[in-house]
Formats: structure tokens, sequence, C-alpha cells
């Protein structure tokens, strides 16, 4: 396939279409408010899929996000409850959200379980340890200037402070994945770890050290949700898991491993934010919504594999893995 | 043609690494039933109304559904794929199902049409992932959204009620044969013709064959993407009677009522012994997984145990179920090592 | 031989990317005989097989059944139309009973089309004792030796009453005992009129058991001819096509210090006691039977898997165990059996895959400097003479042998002071094998300690300065270069000397 028919590219090409389509047909769309709206309605997808993505290129994946945001604002709100200060709250929560990610990743790659076997079982406990920390009550005491921080725009600009975040988080993993040495190890593994194992790469250390980030994260952005609403509560994010794997998917990350781009998430996560944005103001339904997140996802994947199946030259699809 | 003289005996190396491996493997069946029967013993010896005949059919008619998506998933486990849209399938039936019963369609129609859109929609399902080659995972996720969107939007915020529903259809939810409620009665019948079916029938193996090495299966002329496909068509069709019986048992439905029930039924399956990685379990083991995981919830609410921890000892006890597993499976690929030579 | 040959291919070619695995190759099998297949590594025999079997489809050219042109779909076909195959590599399902796999899809049947268990445990008891060994059909295939795992191939095979037999490398993990067996019972099928393809690496097996020999040399026909009026000199000389001095450059070099001692070395079950030393400029090849144990003493030096007892020095440095990035630290370099798996990933490009073994030292401040990644990817493409288009390509583009030289590259640029290399020509053409000897040979020229396992006898005695020979597990020969020979090594290899 030309370069210029990257999946990616293609990603980014629609939604600069979305946008300039939203903008055309809706007035209120392309306006400050309105943006800055829709980019901090969709904060904590988008850094929990920049996690994921990296996951995902090694051909690992991670369920549990949710669940572990779930269980980071019902701390907050217990903790918060119980007379603890913010910034106590904070870092401890993140270390909760590390230690979650650390037995995910622990029995990942200890005792070599499939890591969608693994992050169900803990999306159910982590999930379950949330309603055992606040049960069905919500906290939402939290000072205004907490939760403003939540909310509130980077000053002089549309940029909400956990966009602003993103930001930083997302140049960052961009570095990481396409310019260092780690990122290289991350490819390998998700295309063949048995290779990049006989190369040396340090496999096991690399998908322990994936699986930790990813609880960090997801915990981190559990205390940006709480504040945002200004409410904790254990069903925080419930099902966000799934919007997150469909924004890394539809960026042309590979589900198998091994291929992707974190420009191609950053755009898929737009896209989704975008699209949810412009029929919410269109007064489209919710229902709607999650039909057209769904069939995003599923032509998200199926267009590049029905164009290589269609392709004339059939080369090395065989399975059979002997040579020629 | 020489020496045609017959050595019925074999050696003896063979016959204990294979009682071993049949240990491991039978192992998961009998280790479920005993936990059961410590759980409900112990349960019981604190709170005797544990096995009254109210208790005890509850646990059961709570079990059926569970356990007839348990079983349905569980041959799409063993292909090595996976159906995360079962739930959504379940909500999308029982809500058609449900205005059409209210809008004076008879039982048996109602019944046809449930599994007949459970059928579609696992055809969907099967079809993009046989023919298609798109992950399993990725499919269902997809159709997940998709059918739950659907869902909402027939339901339109409503509420399909016990009222409007034939009596019929109530009596199948609660009603009974010699004693044994309607429900748990289809389950076990379903889950036998498809335990023996995938036990007796070479087209059954076939499932087995798939999941335990589907390059193999391919050699071994298997019909690959046709048994898959078929697997999904009866894990959609399971999926749409269980949203009649859904209806049936509930009377009151509302449009995400069996959300997140996928990730339920998966956990039933795998603590059930069915390997995710396919090839390995069985429907009995799944329904007994589903059994075991609403026998816990029965027994934490008599035991007055915080209903909250429930989920979470769902999730331990998933967790524990592959640990152990994968822990047993690497002992006994050990020791059959080290007797390869020494023995 | 009379009437059409009851399976036959005519002018069939099979490209596979780049790669022209098969050029116009014409087959007649004919029903009652059984004909060898030779050719090197390399030559086209699996694809060869593959087509007739029906996992091929061939680009151009005929599949002809009984005289007539016949399309096999897919494997299911060419089992309907008579033909079994005993794959190089055993394709069994690990979680079924021996029994299950060899009956998978076509079951004795009882009442109500249900199988039946006790028929196909007593069919399958049956094969065995046919076959002369005990292998229990109710056991899982899961933890079954190469041996048997062959064994239930064979039996598989056998158990199609098949009018046309494809064997590939049957006898390769197989103990003399059972060959014998197995040939007695080939003969017992052609003589029942079945149509028998034999692939054997070992010459004298060719001669034993066959009446016709086709030979293969890169992707082309050579000949089809009677193996009576043949010498095994005839039939090398049509696989190789050349002299052998040619292919096996081997320098004289002197042997210096020991760069890698490895000391009663064992992993239960696989390999036991196993002691000997590489000394720089040295090339000690490591022969034996697949199955031996000799990939997997590689392996475990290089720290892929665990040894339970023993040690590796390495430098005279001893060598933790089950740690890959150590062992490359210390100047290890495994050149692995299976290229797509574990030498290459087969997604990424050339430079990539060579810039993995150097991940740390192509670091400027925190990221990778592209330049330098690309430099050293260039640097060694050219050294080693790798015929590429661009150094961003994918290595699944290039062919066997430049995949194999891409290999070669990446761990030659770590610099290693102990090169390990697996079946370091197997699948790759002629020329390019010529190459990889050549370039083996310069390498223990310059001081580098090289370890070669290879199955190919003729590479083995033709470049090893020492022979060592593994059977079931064990060292059982050490031979120097002088005394190395088939027979010598095979007996060793086979465990009929001491």
């Amino acid at each position: 396939m030309a370069r210029v028919l990257r999946w990616d590219v293609i990603i980014g090409l629609l939604l600069v279409a979305v946008f300039a389509g939203g903008a055309l047909g809706s007035p209120s769309f392309a306006t400050a408010g309105n943006l800055s709206f829709a980019l901090g309605d969709l904060g904590e997808i988008a850094l929990i899929a920049l996690a994921m993505t990296m996951l995902v290129v090694a051909a690992e994946v991670d369920l549990s996000v949710a669940s572990v945001l779930g269980l980071s604002s019902a701390l907050v709100g217990a903790l918060w409850d119980g007379g603890m200060a913010i910034e106590t709250i904070i870092p401890l929560v993140v270390l909760t959200g590390a230690l979650c990610g650390l037995v995910n990743g622990l029995l990942v790659t200890r005792l070599g379980l499939p890591s969608l076997a693994v992050t169900i079982g803990t999306l159910a406990l982590y999930r379950g340890l949330a309603y055992v920390v606040l049960g069905d009550k919500a906290v939402a005491r939290f000072p205004p200037q907490y939760t403003a921080l939540a909310v509130d725009d980077v000053p002089g600009t549309f940029v909400p402070y956990p966009v602003a975040l993103f930001v930083l988080l997302a140049v960052v993993v961009a570095v990481v994945l396409h310019a260092t040495g780690f990122g290289r190890a991350l490819f390998a593994i998700g295309a063949q770890e048995q290779a990049a194992f006989f190369s040396g790469i340090r496999v096991k250390r690399i998908k322990l050290l994936l699986f930790v980030f990813s609880g960090t994260v997801a915990a981190f952005a559990g205390v940006v949700f709480t504040l945002r609403y200004g409410s904790a509560r254990a069903d925080n994010g419930l099902g966000i898991e799934l919007a997150v794997i469909a924004a890394v998917l539809l960026g042309g990350v590979d589900f198998d491993g091994g291929k992707g781009t974190l420009g191609g998430v950053i755009a898929g996560v737009l896209l989704i934010g975008l699209l949810r944005n412009l029929l919410m103001l269109n007064d489209v339904s919710t229902e709607i919504q999650s039909i057209v997140t769904g069939l995003l996802l599923i032509v998200s994947v199926l267009t590049p594999r029905l164009i290589s199946l269609l392709r004339p030259v059939r080369t090395g699809t065989s399975a059979l893995k002997g040579t020629p | 043609m020489t020496a045609t003289t017959t050595r019925p005996e074999p050696a003896a190396r063979d016959r204990s690494a294979r009682s071993l491996v049949d240990l491991v493997f039978r192992a998961r069946e009998l280790s479920l039933v005993l936990a059961l029967a410590a759980l409900v013993g112990g349960t019981a010896a604190v709170n005797p109304n544990f096995l009254s005949g109210q208790g005890v059919e509850d646990i059961l008619l709570n079990t059926a559904i569970l356990a007839l998506l348990a079983v349905g998933q569980s041959m799409v486990v063993i292909t090595r794929n996976l159906d995360l849209s079962v739930g959504s399938v379940v909500g999308l039936v029982a809500f058609v199902v449900g205005d059409a019963l209210a809008s004076g369609w008879g039982l048996v129609p109602g019944v046809v049409l449930g599994i007949a859109i459970g059928a579609a929609c696992g055809l969907l399902n099967g079809l993009l992932v046989s023919f298609c080659r798109v992950p399993a995972l990725v499919v269902t996720l997809g159709t997940l959204y998709v059918f739950q969107g659907v869902c909402h939007y027939v339901a339109a915020g409503r509420q399909i009620n016990a009222v409007n529903l034939p009596p019929a259809l109530l009596s199948l939810g609660n009603g009974a044969v010699l004693g044994v409620p309607y429900l748990p009665l289809i389950t076990v019948v379903i889950m036998f013709a498809i335990g023996y079916y995938l036990r007796a029938y070479p087209s059954g193996r076939e499932f087995y064959a798939i999941g335990s090495s589907p390059e193999a299966a391919r050699l071994a002329g298997v019909p690959v993407r046709r048994r898959v496909l078929a697997a999904y068509l009866v894990s959609g069709c399971l999926a749409g009677l269980a949203g009649v019986l859904w209806l049936a048992r509930f009377g009151t439905v509302v449009a995400d009522s069996a959300n997140g029930w996928e990730l339920l039924v998966i956990s039933a399956v795998v603590v059930g012994g069915v390997a995710i990685t396919g090839g390995v379990g069985s429907v009995y083991g799944a329904a007994l997984g589903a059994l075991l995981l609403t026998v816990i919830g029965g027994a934490l609410v008599v035991l007055r145990v915080n209903p909250f921890w429930q989920q979470a000892i769902t999730g331990a006890l998933l967790l524990i179920a592959i640990s152990v597993d994968r822990v047993l499976a690497l002992r006994v690929a050990r020791l059959l090592r080290r007797r390869s030579r020494h023995g | 031989m009379s009437g059409p040959p009851a399976l036959a291919l005519a002018n069939v070619s099979k490209s596979f990317g780049a790669v022209r695995a098969l050029r116009e190759v014409s087959l007649e099998l004919f029903a009652g005989e059984a004909h060898a297949l030779a050719g090197e590594n390399g030559a086209g025999k699996s694809t060869l097989v593959k087509t007739l079997a029906g996992v091929h489809r061939p680009d151009s050219g005929q599949v002809l059944l009984n005289g007539e042109p016949v399309v096999f779909h897919n494997p299911a076909d060419a089992q309907r139309a008579g033909v079994a195959v005993i794959y190089q590599e055993p394709t069994l399902f690990p979680d079924l009973s021996v029994a299950e796999n060899i009956f998978m899809g076509r079951q004795p049947r009882t009442s109500l089309r249900r199988i039946d268990r006790r028929a196909m445990r007593a069919r399958s008891a049956e094969l065995f004792a046919r076959l002369g060994v005990t292998v229990d059909p109710e056991q899982p295939a899961r933890g079954l030796s190469i041996a048997d795992q062959q064994l239930v191939e064979i039996a598989k095979a056998i158990s199609r009453d098949a009018r046309v037999l494809i064997m590939d490398e049957p006898t390769a993990a197989l103990s003399g005992n059972e060959v014998a067996r197995l040939f007695s019972v080939v003969e017992a099928l052609r003589g029942q009129g079945c149509a028998v393809l034999f692939i054997s690496h070992r010459l004298d097996e060719i001669f034993s058991l066959c009446q016709r020999v086709t030979t293969l040399r890169d992707g082309a026909w050579i000949a089809s001819e009677p193996v009576g009026g043949l010498t095994h000199d005839d039939l090398i000389r049509r696989m190789v096509g050349r002299e052998l001095g040619a292919l096996y450059p081997k320098q004289d070099t002197e042997a210096g210090e020991v760069a890698l001692r490895v000391e009663r070395l064992t992993r239960e079950g696989v390999f036991t006691d196993v002691s000997f030393e590489v000394r720089r400029g040295e090339i000690v090849a490591l022969a034996g039977l697949v199955g031996a144990g000799r990939s997997e003493v590689a392996r475990a030096v290089f720290g892929i898997d665990r040894w339970d007892a023993g040690a590796v020095h390495v430098d005279g440095r001893p060598l933790p165990a089950a740690s890959p990035t150590a062992a490359m630290a210390a100047g290890l370099a495994l050149v692995p059996e299976d290229r797509r798996q574990q030498g290459l990933v087969m997604e990424l490009s050339i430079e990539r895959n060579i810039g993995l073994t150097g991940l740390r030292s192509l670091r400027r401040g925190l990221t990778i400097s592209r330049a330098a990644e690309r430099d050293r990817a260039r640097d060694w493409a050219v050294r080693l003479r790798l015929k590429f288009a661009g150094l961003g390509d994918g290595v699944g583009v290039l062919s066997g042998g430049n995949q194999q030289k891409v290999v070669l590259a990446k761990w030659l640029a770590t610099g290693p002071s102990v090169l390990i290399v697996d079946e370091p020509t197997r699948g790759i053409d002629v020329g390019t094998k010529a190459e990889v000897h050549r370039l083996l040979s310069e390498l223990a020229g310059q001081g580098i300690a090289v370890l070669m396992i290879s199955s190919d006898l003729p590479e083995v005695l033709g470049m090893a300065d020492r022979v060592l020979v593994m059977h079931e597990g064990r060292i059982t020969a050490e031979i120097p270069r002088a005394e190395a020979t088939e027979e010598s090594v095979m007996s060793a290899a086979t465990g009929r000397a001491a």
C-alpha cells in the first residue's frame, strides 16, 4: 500500500473532515467553549489510551483500566471522607494504581497467562474493591480550588488543565514509542516476541513496566475524573475500557501487536470525541453514538484486512511457518 | 506384511504420564464440585435457611441463565475465540421480544423470534471472525456496542413491565414441573445435548482440534471457518434464548439490563476450566463455574457479608482459577519432560 | 508401470514474493513405486510436497490425478483424493489424545454417527503394533517426544489407506530399529499398489527403499531416473551441481584461547552432562539426529532456557543462567534455528532488525540515533553482500538466503567472541550457502570461536575442525576433522558406536 494510504493518515484526514463538516453544519461546534468541553470530556479516555497504545503495540491488553479508575475514585472519596488532605491522597491513590498494574504484570509475566484473561479477572476484582471501599455512596464535598483544576482552562487558552496534561504525556509517550530503544523493543515484542527475546531484549521486564504504567495512568485518570465531576463513586468510569480500546484500534494500532503510531491513536481519540460531541450537538441520542462507536471499531479493523485479502498477489498468507 | 505380533501392554511410563495428565484435566470438574460442596456445607452450617426450598430454587433460577450463556460461550472459547457481545444480545432480545409479546405475540413465536435475533447476531460475529479474519475480541467488542445501541434505540427510554407480558411467559420463568423449575431444566437439557455432541460426534471434536492447533486442524482437513461460524451461531442462539428466559424470570426489563454480563459469563467459563487459549474444557465445567459463582453470591447474602464483596470475590476466584491451572500445567510439563528420558 | 501416474505435477511453478520456490517442475508418481525426492535444503522439496498436499496452489502448471488435471483447494481436497502426507514438523493437536489425533475428521462411527471410541483405540493400537512400537492411544499428544510425535504422524498417514503416501523426512528423529520397521510397512503399502514419495537427507535410505529418484536444485527439476544405475556421488552431483570443494571453503586456522567452556550442563529430560570447549579460531560442529538435544544445548548456553545443573564460561568468566542479555554482554551471539520465529521480526525493516541487538549502543542521549541505526545496517549489509532495494524494506520480502544474512549481520554487529549458529544454511540457496560458509571460515580466521549445529552432514564434514556428536541428550563422540566421515558421525549419532 502506498505510504499516503496509511491508516493513521486516513483517520487524520477523516478527523479534519469531521471537524470541517461540524463547523459548517453546526454554528456552536467550532466555538472555544464547545471544543474545550469536548476535549475535557475526553480527558480520561485520552490519558488511558496513551498507556494502552504501548501495551497493544507490545501485543498485550489491559481491560482493568476502568476498574482501576473506579478504585482510585473510590479511594479518593473514602480518604477525603476520612479527613486526609488531597495532597496526600493523590500520591497514595496513584501508588495504588501502580500496584494494581504490578499485579496484572506479575500474573502475565511470571505465570505466562494471557493478559486478556488476567485483566478480565482484575477488572472484576478492582471494581469489586472499589465497592468494598466506598459502597454505593458518593462523596462530593470537594473544595472548589481542586475541582477547578480539573475543569478550568490553562490561563489564556481554551485548553483545560487535564488536556494540557494529556498533551505533555502524549509528547513523552510519542518520543518513547517512536524514538527510543524501549520503543523499538516494544514493536519487536509485539510483532515477534520470540525473536525479540532471542535478540537479548528483556521482554518480561518491559511488559511488567507497561502494566505498571497503565495502572498508574488509570489511577491518575481516576483522580482527574473524580475532581472533574466533583463526585467520587465506585462505579465511576464503568465500561470506558471499551472506549479506550476502540480509540486505540481506530487509531490504526494492530490488535495483534507490532504496528501502530501514537499520532494515529491521538487522531482516533479525537475522532471519537468530536463525533460524539457533534452527535450530541445535533441532538442525536446516546444510543446512536454507541452504535457509531461500535461500527467505527469494526470498520477500522475490517477495512485494512479486507484490502489485504482482496489484493491480487497473496504473498505469504500461508499460515504454515515452513520456508518455501 | 511383517511382524504383526501385538503388544497390548503399554509401557509403564506411558500409563503413569497419562494418569497424571488425566488427573489434571479431570481435577478441574472435581475440584469445582468439592469447592461447591464445601461452600454449600459451610454456609448451611452457619445458616440453615441457605438450603431451604426457596433458597435452593433461587440459586437454581439465578444459575440457569448464566449457565446457558456459559455453555454457548465455552463453545466459542474452545475454538480459541471469544464472544463479548452476549450481554448486549441478551438485553436486546429481552427488550424486543418483550415488546412483541406485549403487543400480542404468542409465546412460541416469541421464543422463536428471540432465538432468531440471537442467531443473526451470532452470524454477524461469526462471519466477521471466521471469514474476514478480524480478531474476535475486536469484533465482539464492536458488536457489543452496536447491539447495545440498537437496544437503547428500540427501548427509547421505556421499560417493559410484567403486567404487560402474557402469563404463559411468566409461568415459564417461575413455574416448575415435578418441583423442578423450568429454567434450570432447559439449561441442563441444552448443556447435556451440547456436551454430548462435543464429545461423541466427529464434528464436535473438531471444535477442540481447532482450538488446540488451528494450523494442524487446517492440515487435517477440518473446515475451520465453518466450525468457528457454528460456534458463534450457537453462542448467539443461546444468548437469544437466555434473553427470553431473562424476560420470563424478571418480567421487568430496561434497555441495559444485562450490560456487563459478558465478563461474568467469561469468568464462569474460565473458572469452569475452559482454557482461554482454546482446546481444553467442557460445557459441564463451564456450567459448574456458573453455579459456583451464583452460589458464592447467594452465600455472601446468607452469611451477611457486605454484598459489595461479591464482585471482588468473583474476580479473585477467576484469577486463582487460571493461576492454579497454569501452575499445574507447568508442573505437569516439567514432570513429563523429566520422565521422557529417565523413564 | 502402465497406465497414467497416480499423481503427477506438470510444469509447476510457485513463487513466494521474490522467491521462486519451484520453476517448471514435473514429477510422476506411479502406483506401486517408491519414488525419492532429492535435493539440498532450499531446493524446493517442501514446497513441492505442500503443492501435492493441497496447501499451496501452483502459480502455473497442473496437478494431475490419474492423468486428469485436478485442483486441490485445500488439504481436505487432497486427502479426499487419497493423498496422505507426513510433514517434516509434526502437526498434532497437543490437547487431544493420540487416537483422536490419528483419526481426526474420519473417526470410526457407531450408531447415530457417533464416534466409536473403542474401535478408535483398538485401531490405533493395531497401527502402532504394525509399526512395532508402543504408544498409548489414550495419552494426550502434549508431552510426547519428537520421535513419538513422528510415529503418530506416520500412523495417521498409514491409517488413511492412501493411494499416495508422501513422507517429508519421516526418519529424521527415528532410531535405526524404528526406521527398519517403517520401511517394512512402506514396502507392504507399495505391494498393495500405493505410490510413495520419500524425502530423506540420508542417501543410504533412498538407495535401499526407492526405485526411482527425482532431483531438484534451486527450485528447478534436474533429473528423474531409476536409482539402480546411480552412485552416491552421481546423486550428490545432481543435487549440488558443482564440485563439493567450492561449497566448503574452510581455511586452516590456529586454535587460540578457550572462548566457550561448557561443563556438565544438564537440563533434565532434555540433555545430560554436556561438556565441551570451543577455542578462538575454531569451528566446532555439533552433530546428531533431530531431537538429540543439540539446539536445546545452544538455547541453554545462550540463556533462552534455564539449565538445571552445570556451568558455562565465556572467556573464563562464568555466565549466569537464563539471561540472553547477560550472554550477549559476555560476547555470545546465537543465530537461531528458526529464522522466521526466532531470528527475525518479519514485519520490521532490515535496519530495525539489525539494530535490535544494539539498542543501547545506538543511543544518543535518550533517543535512538536514526543515522547510527542506518549506518550500522548499511555497513553490515555491504560487508555481507546483502541484496536489497532499501534498508527500510521489510525483511519478509527478502529471499531465505538474504534473510539469513540479516540475522548474521545483526549478531556480527555486536562484535561477539563466540558465535553459535544453529542450522546456518537450512532452506537457503546453494550460492548463498557457499557465502555463509566462507563467512564462517573468515570469522574463525579473525579469532571468533564458532559453534555450528547442523543436520547437513557434508556441511559438518566440510566446515568443522572438530565434530561433537550428540545422541539422546548426551555427547557420544568427539571426532577430529581428520577422522570425521559420514560413517563415523552417523554411527555415533544413532548410538551404534561407543
